[in-house]
């Protein structure tokens, strides 16, 4: 069965904090889930799908369910992919429309990386048994040394250079500084990307993304609910979800798992990429993006240094306008999980909602890409074609 | 620029059915891995049952010998800087692991690296690589 127009997006809210410490998670949750209902024009008791992630405390759906009233539940979902997840989570909630099996589906995800101190430089949390772990962190990998790996490798096999990932950085910013709840509002130059210390080869500071408390939420529902509804109406046109790992040993640096969602969401979306007007590329890392957009099929595998280099992600003057919102390198990366804000901002962009100074003109076509976990191990990809009606 | 490793302390690994011969044949200086009995591929890393075809694997003698598939010099993690990098055995498995005992700013893809054991708490011994 396929998800093409069988569900749309008719609520979106990015939560205004980027640093939370009087608020527990739970409570971020439930002030993103009212966001995402008042902005649909919907209530909690509307609600019959509910969907979340790790980020959510609890036993998968079980707590954050009760804690926010969800009281007319017939759909639940976990689906945890790290920061992809919400991805996974608005084509579930399509494919669960589609069946039958829900009418008003609600994600939500919030955290509190920031005022809890986290940081990418952190090891790794891992449930006990991971199979992988005593393999693994004998080596100490962290969050950003597993991207470091992956973008050493696309310079070695491909030239790609840091002048290039840099330039990833530099759109991001000039997207940022027009965002007042912008973690990053001041634009950056190349060379004061490469001038930021080192944090592990060949990333270095502003390579990475900001560590920001907040969260999110998205409504979706079936499309003669969203009819009734005083938004505009954005369809589900397409997704594509996987999972890539280190492929038993034969480990392969130079492609991520964009690369098999990708192929997937635009087949279902039966658009190409060169139809997308706007894209959200997830941006835990410059690497992350650059690859992604390679494999998503913006450009060859190979030439992502030379598509993104000069400014051509940055909206209005580039081909391919991303993250018009400045991305979670730098606007907003809460819960160390980036996924939901990435179809936020697309659904800004295909209401004509995103700021003028970054509004993609006529944007009628737009995508989300996610990639959670790990791009140098392991990771979930996922995929989102939507459209304005 | 140069930036020579030093040997940093290294947590007890943990033992247990998936890996006990594993650090009791690192404690002989050797490393192994597990091959299929069924398809005869290597895998990295050791599991019970293949990832190609789930068939049953036992546990084989690696030369120690590879190449670095890709590196990264790890600067701000902590107080010391260490290399963490994916080395290409020769065996045709790819594994997560460490550069030591070297200039860590020479280190290269493609550069030929050895097998050397670094001691960890309680005993234990983890296989890195230096280079060849």
């Amino acid at each position: 069965m396929s998800i093409h127009r069988k569900a749309c997006i008719a609520g979106a809210y990015e939560h205004p904090t980027r640093k939370a410490p009087d608020k527990t998670v739970a409570q971020l949750h439930a002030e993103c889930a009212r966001g995402a209902l008042e902005d649909a024009g919907l209530t909690l008791k509307d609600v019959d799908g509910y969907f979340c992630a790790g980020d959510a405390p609890g036993l998968g759906a079980n707590n954050m369910a009760d804690y926010l009233g969800l009281t007319r539940l017939r759909h639940v979902d976990s689906t945890d992919t790290g920061g992809s997840a919400y991805l996974i989570h608005v084509s579930h909630a399509a494919q669960a429309i589609a069946a039958g099996k829900c009418d008003v589906a609600l994600i939500t995800l919030a955290g509190r990386p920031r005022s809890e101190g986290s940081s990418g430089v952190a090891p790794r949390l891992v449930t006990p048994n991971t199979p992988d772990v005593p393999w693994e962190m004998p080596y100490a990998p962290v969050t950003v040394n597993m991207y470091a790996l992956a973008a050493a490798r696309h310079m070695h096999e491909f030239g790609t250079t840091a002048e290039q990932l840099a330039w990833i950085k530099v759109a991001a910013a000039a997207h940022a500084q027009h965002n007042p709840n912008a973690m990053l509002r001041e634009p950056v130059t190349v060379e004061e990307v490469l001038a930021s210390p080192m944090i592990s080869d060949p990333l270095h500071k502003l390579d990475c993304c900001v560590v920001s408390d907040g969260g999110g939420a998205l409504v979706v529902v079936r499309p003669e609910i969203a009819r009734t509804l005083k938004r505009p109406i954005v369809n589900v046109l397409g997704a594509g979800e996987t999972i890539k790992g280190q492929l038993g040993g034969q480990v392969d640096l130079t492609w991520s798992g964009a690369a098999v969602s990708g192929p997937i969401a635009f087949e279902e979306a039966r658009v190409k990429p060169s139809d997308i007007q706007y894209a959200s590329i997830y941006d835990s890392f410059t690497i992350t993006v650059l690859m992604q957009l390679e494999d998503l099929g913006f450009c060859k595998k190979g030439e992502g240094g030379r598509f993104v280099a000069d400014g051509n992600l940055i909206s209005g003057t580039g081909r391919l306008p991303f993250n018009t919102d400045g991305g979670g390198l730098c606007n907003n990366h809460p819960a160390n999980r980036g996924g939901i804000t990435k179809v936020i901002e697309a659904v800004r962009q295909l209401r004509g909602e995103a700021h003028p100074r970054v509004q993609v003109p006529g944007c009628t076509l737009a995508l989300a890409q996610g990639t959670g976990g790990l791009l140098g191990s392991r990771h979930g990809s996922a995929t989102l074609i939507m459209e304005r009606q | 620029m140069t930036t020579p490793s030093t040997d940093r302390p290294l947590a007890a690994p943990q033992v247990d059915a998936a890996t006990e011969h594993f650090w009791a044949s690192a404690k002989q200086g050797l490393l192994v891995t597990r091959v299929c009995t069924a398809c005869g591929k290597p895998h990295w890393y050791p599991r019970a049952l293949c990832p190609f075809c789930l068939g049953e694997t036992e546990w084989r003698a690696l030369s120690g010998r590879g190449t670095i598939y890709s590196v990264s010099v790890t600067r701000r993690a902590g107080p010391i800087p260490y290399a963490i990098a994916y080395v290409a055995l020769e065996e045709g498995i790819t594994m997560l692991t460490n550069i030591v005992d070297c200039d860590l700013d020479s280190l290269r893809i493609g550069q030929p690296v050895e097998a050397v054991f670094k001691p960890a708490d309680g005993g234990a011994m983890v296989p890195m690589f230096r280079p060849a």
